[in-house]
């Protein structure tokens, strides 16, 4: 799959830090602002996808390749089943709170809901991303 | 398909069109009463009203639907987390089917 | 007699006629997502009241917010509702190009007589 042009691969170099970091502010203030893990996950992932289309699947395989996206994945499900299982060690309910309250509104609150709200935002991203790769391959296939 | 069941499957959405439209215009709650619900024989407030309540107190997030959805329908969402995992497994399968022959 | 209750049901109807008369496979696909959005916004119009805030707690709000606050639980049932909707769309496309690799057209009656 080909790149674009100068203009297109320029703008989409430029761009790319602003939208991650959008994605993940809206993930990290999930418990504050609307939001959370799952449209963050995909904003994520939809500023992957803009970089592979300027710059084509070859050049971005060796950044963001197939084996890092389904080990992310894989550890994004992993950390729910854990902070899952730790709840029910130390407090004696499956997903049970055990990390502090904090203040209203402040970014370390709400127990373990931001870990949680992580874990989920990472296994998103990169299954929506793990989903693009699939297809991409697909169809390289049929046209060699 | 024939041109009866086609004929037929036109009149038969026709009519659950106007079945349902005729069903939320006549028999459904004022649009914007949402404590106020029919439980039982006498008009209570929803559960919706003591989460809005308690949230704060209960789980410390300045988001009351971050709350409902982690911790108030913790294992729905953990549910649907298993769902993604699952459908994003069955995509890659699928597409590694297609690639072998080549 | 709302406005958003009429339109709710108005795309459910449309994306059943989608899904029981055309005969291309996208479409019949393109029917099931209209018909899921039709039931997310009757769904997240039965919280609704009237003159009502957003459900988040900030420092102006604190005061009265439980008196004037919408219903938050339709919104969390929607949200893990629009990202299964996601997963059956990508199976079902990726399940139409393999039929179309295999079979040459995209036409469930086609498809259903051709048996290799």
């Amino acid at each position: 799959m080909a790149g674009m042009t100068i203009i297109v691969r320029t703008i989409a170099r430029l761009l790319f830090p602003f939208m991650f970091l959008f994605g993940a502010y809206v993930v990290a203030h999930g418990h504050l602002t609307p939001g959370g893990g799952f449209p963050g996950g995909v904003i994520i992932a939809a500023s992957f996808v803009m970089l592979i289309l300027a710059y084509g699947i070859e050049q971005t395989q060796k950044r963001a390749g197939f084996v890092n996206a389904e080990v992310l994945e894989s550890i994004g499900g992993l950390a729910i089943a854990i902070l899952g299982l730790l709840g029910l060690l130390m407090g004696g309910l499956f997903l049970q709170n055990v990390f502090p309250l904090g203040e209203l509104g402040h970014l370390f609150s709400a127990g373990n809901l931001p870990l949680l709200y992580l874990s989920v935002g990472i296994e998103v991203a990169a299954g929506i991303l793990l989903i693009f790769y699939a297809m991409l391959f697909a169809s390289r296939g049929e046209n060699e | 398909m024939a041109r009866v069941q086609q004929v037929l499957a036109l009149v038969m959405i026709i009519t659950v069109g106007t079945l349902l439209i005729s069903a939320v215009s006549l028999t459904m709650p004022t649009f914007g009463s949402f404590p106020q619900r029919q439980i039982g024989e006498n008009m209570e407030n929803a559960i919706g009203q003591q989460i809005l309540e308690n949230a704060k107190r209960q789980t410390g997030a300045a988001n009351v639907v971050t709350s409902v959805v982690w911790g108030y329908r913790g294992y729905d969402t953990l549910g649907e987390a298993t769902v993604l995992f699952t459908a994003v497994v069955g995509v890659v399968m699928v597409f590694r089917a297609v690639r072998r022959p080549e | 007699m709302s406005l958003n209750y009429i339109i709710a049901m108005l795309l459910i109807t449309l994306g059943l006629y989608c899904l029981l008369l055309k005969r291309n496979l996208i479409k019949m696909i393109i029917g099931l997502s209209v018909l899921s959005d039709g039931i997310h916004l009757f769904l997240i119009s039965l919280g609704y009241r009237t003159g009502g805030i957003a459900a988040i707690v900030t420092g102006e709000t604190m005061p009265g917010f439980a008196a004037s606050a919408v219903d938050p639980i339709p919104q969390a049932l929607v949200l893990t509702s629009i990202v299964i909707n996601i997963c059956i769309l990508a199976l079902a496309l990726s399940f139409s190009i393999y039929a179309y690799r295999h079979y040459g057209t995209l036409n469930p009656s086609e498809i259903r007589r051709l048996k290799d």
